[in-house]
């Protein structure tokens, strides 16, 4: 009888997991579909869901239209060139944050936590002068150094929290066997945190592939990345659905594949030491 | 020295010199609409002519560009040298200095083709600062079967009340027929274009002589009173999220009897390929209430005066909105699919004629547009269905939000143009209005 009621659960679980992994991935469904409709297809109502007449005219007119490679290159160049330089930053930072705090390491991870919550439209001027006086604007350096930035808060408090489940004890005896400062966090912390680096790593190469204020309004074309490439396909004037979900199927795929591929990694490290 | 040595160097020295004589690259920030992309798939002829010169096109949603070319010309950023502007920013800009004159556009250009009251929007002093590529004004579109069936026929020019007439006799619920479609959707080019122009028609301005908004009014009352009215009873469901595209996915799917919007639909709504309605659509030419509704808008080739590369982008501008384009596109894909609205002599062609049936009509409404007299009382702006103020855009969409939502029935009409007169009093002391 205790059986049957676990059975019974485990199936209503898993089909609410199903049912919320659906609802969580139906506008990503939606759009990969509509990215094989003709236009007027796409605007029908009611709505089809799978019989309709499958076209890949879209992705033709996509391909034909914009220099896609050259908008994927920038992205891949840009999102992990900003994570790996946030990380060569952010995890010194967090290292002293974990192991050798101060009186003010607290305020001091607020504080920078506090520089997220300014509207990025607020400082646009400012940061557009800075870029064109310094000969940035439409470089993949400069957009890359902003993304950085931008990651870094969220870089060293991720890493922060990871690095204190780790217990300052085998620091200190790595550090009794004659470790220099380097190869204290080279060799046996970074090793010992590469579950939570790893995370850190996929989740700020996502939110770097996905940030579309700075990488739209600091980039033109030779640095444009994946978001004005699907910019330029809404339009106020025209029927433009199957061509935009093309285009943005495009811009996704690279980064579900990778999500896909990583998953483990990033379950792994989202709830890393929950169970300790 | 060795010969081979010396050649090097002579090598050496030629590419130093020949690099600044190098192709010239252009930068065109553009939006993404039908005319614009066909353009940028037939500029062969203009870099087989000019092997000097390199074309790199930025195309953008309407909002982002205005908000990206925004940014960049104020701060002379100098990203772009070619920017595509409608004609509300382009008196703004020209006086700021934004944008350079468009002078010595070549011999055979022809300035003096283009529809004067385009031209008249352009231009600043006498000077003109942007060539037009496509212009458009509002007419209706209508299905013919659906008129008939209702008893009556469709006027040229017909009046506000024949229109509502008309929209009751049209509509069929049951059937998912609705007798007219109108603009919805909060934003400055979005309902209020439609509300900024249909008022102006019913004697409302936005503000007075002294540039005091004019929301308590009559004449506002009545229109909107009129708006919502009218949507409510034959209207489509759900019309205050309605823009553009929405009514035209309506329109195209056969759900709305008549619509009123951009002339540019017709080229849309009389395809067959994707219109299930093409060969049902008649046009008439924009309501009548105290005056006609007016209506104006072009997209614009324009220089920033920040460019690097001003000859250049001269001679690009000159060539996109030259007659001889038009006839390339004319032999390439057709007259119906030039783009319209910007010169007189296209609409002297009688095959121009033949292949667009809403031709005339868009003809008729451009030259009917006064910029400077939108209504029947004296105004302090030019527009149509815009105010020719950078406070605008904020202004307008903050207003067309209170419209909006009285459309959607969160408020009255009373609650929304009380609303609507205490945030453009605010904002018009901020900017410091009267200046």
């Amino acid at each position: 009888m205790a059986r049957k009621i676990s059975d019974t659960r485990r199936w209503g679980f898993t089909i609410l997991a199903w049912g919320v992994a659906l609802l969580i991935f139906f506008p990503i469904l939606w759009t990969i579909l509509t990215s094989f409709k003709s236009e007027a297809d796409a605007i029908a109502s009611p709505p089809k869901f799978l019989f309709f007449d499958w076209t890949t005219e879209n992705y033709a007119e996509v391909q034909s239209r914009s220099p896609y490679f050259r908008h994927f290159l920038n992205s891949v160049i840009i999102s992990v060139g900003s994570t790996l330089l946030g990380l060569l930053i952010a995890i010194p930072a967090a290292w002293s944050m974990a192991f050798q705090p101060a009186k003010r390491t607290k305020d001091l991870l607020m504080w920078m936590l506090s520089t997220k919550m300014m509207p990025a439209a607020g400082v646009l001027i400012p940061m557009y002068l800075l870029f064109r006086n310094w000969g940035l604007l439409d470089t993949r350096f400069g957009i890359t150094v902003v993304l950085m930035l931008i990651n870094l808060p969220i870089i060293t408090w991720m890493l922060y929290t990871y690095f204190r489940e780790i217990p300052s004890e085998i620091l200190e005896a790595a550090r009794m066997d004659g470790a220099s400062l380097k190869n204290e966090i080279l060799h046996v912390l970074t090793p010992m945190a590469v579950p939570g680096i790893a995370s850190t790593l996929l989740l700020n190469v996502i939110l770097a592939w996905n940030e579309a204020f700075w990488t739209l309004n600091l980039t033109t074309s030779q640095a444009a990345p994946l978001t004005t490439f699907i910019a330029s396909y809404s339009s106020p004037e025209g029927l433009f659905y199957a061509k935009l979900s093309a285009a943005s199927t495009m811009a996704i795929a690279p980064i579900l594949i990778l999500g896909w591929f990583s998953q483990k990694q990033l379950v792994r490290g989202l709830t890393f030491g929950a169970v300790k | 020295m060795s010969m081979m040595l010396r050649g090097l160097m002579g090598a050496c020295a030629m590419t130093a010199l020949a690099v600044p004589a190098m192709a010239e690259t252009l930068t065109i920030a553009t939006v993404n609409n039908g005319d614009m992309i066909r353009m940028q798939k037939m500029t062969k002829p203009f870099t087989d002519a000019n092997p000097d010169i390199e074309l790199e096109w930025v195309t953008l949603e309407e909002n982002v560009l205005r908000q990206r070319v925004t940014t960049d010309i104020a701060t002379k950023g100098g990203q772009y040298d070619i920017v595509t502007v409608g004609n509300y920013e382009v008196p703004i800009w020209a006086k700021q200095g934004w944008l350079a004159p468009l002078e010595d556009m070549g011999a055979d250009y022809d300035a003096d083709d283009i529809l004067p009251p385009i031209r008249d929007g352009l231009s600043l002093d006498g000077k003109l600062y942007a060539a037009p590529f496509y212009g458009e004004s509002a007419m209706i579109m209508y299905r013919k079967d659906l008129m008939e069936k209702a008893g009556l026929e469709m006027p040229e020019r017909p009046t506000w009340d024949f229109v509502y007439d008309a929209a009751r006799k049209m509509t069929d619920k049951s059937a998912e027929v609705y007798g007219i479609c109108l603009r919805g959707k909060a934003g400055w080019g979005e309902n209020m274009a439609f509300l900024t122009s249909m008022a102006a028609s019913y004697g409302a301005p936005w503000f007075d002589m002294e540039w005091k908004p004019q929301f308590s009014g009559e004449a506002w009352k009545k229109a909107l009173t009129d708006y919502v009215t009218i949507m409510t009873e034959a209207g489509p469901p759900g019309a205050s999220s309605n823009g553009f595209n929405e009514n035209l996915a309506l329109f195209q799917t056969g759900k709305c009897g008549m619509w009123i919007d951009a002339t540019v639909a017709a080229s849309f709504v009389s395809n067959p390929e994707e219109s299930t309605v093409a060969d049902k659509v008649g046009y008439a030419l924009a309501p009548e209430g105290a005056k006609p509704q007016m209506w104006l808008w072009a997209w614009t080739l324009a220089i920033p005066s920040s460019t690097d590369a001003p000859d250049a982008a001269k001679k690009f501008v000159a060539w996109a909105t030259s007659k001889a384009y038009t006839e390339q596109v004319a032999a390439a894909e057709g007259w119906a699919n030039v783009p319209p609205g910007t010169r007189t002599s296209l609409y002297e062609n009688p095959e121009y004629q033949k292949a667009a049936p809403f031709a005339k009509p868009t003809l008729d409404s451009i030259m009917s547009a006064d910029l400077k007299n939108p209504t029947t009382v004296e105004v302090p702006y030019i527009g149509t269905q815009w105010v020719g103020i950078p406070e605008f855009q904020a202004l307008g969409t903050a207003v067309g939000q209170q419209f909006s939502a009285a459309l959607a029935g969160q408020a009255s009409v009373e609650q929304a143009l009380q609303m609507a007169q205490q945030i453009a009093e605010r904002e018009m002391a901020k900017a410091g209005y009267p200046k």
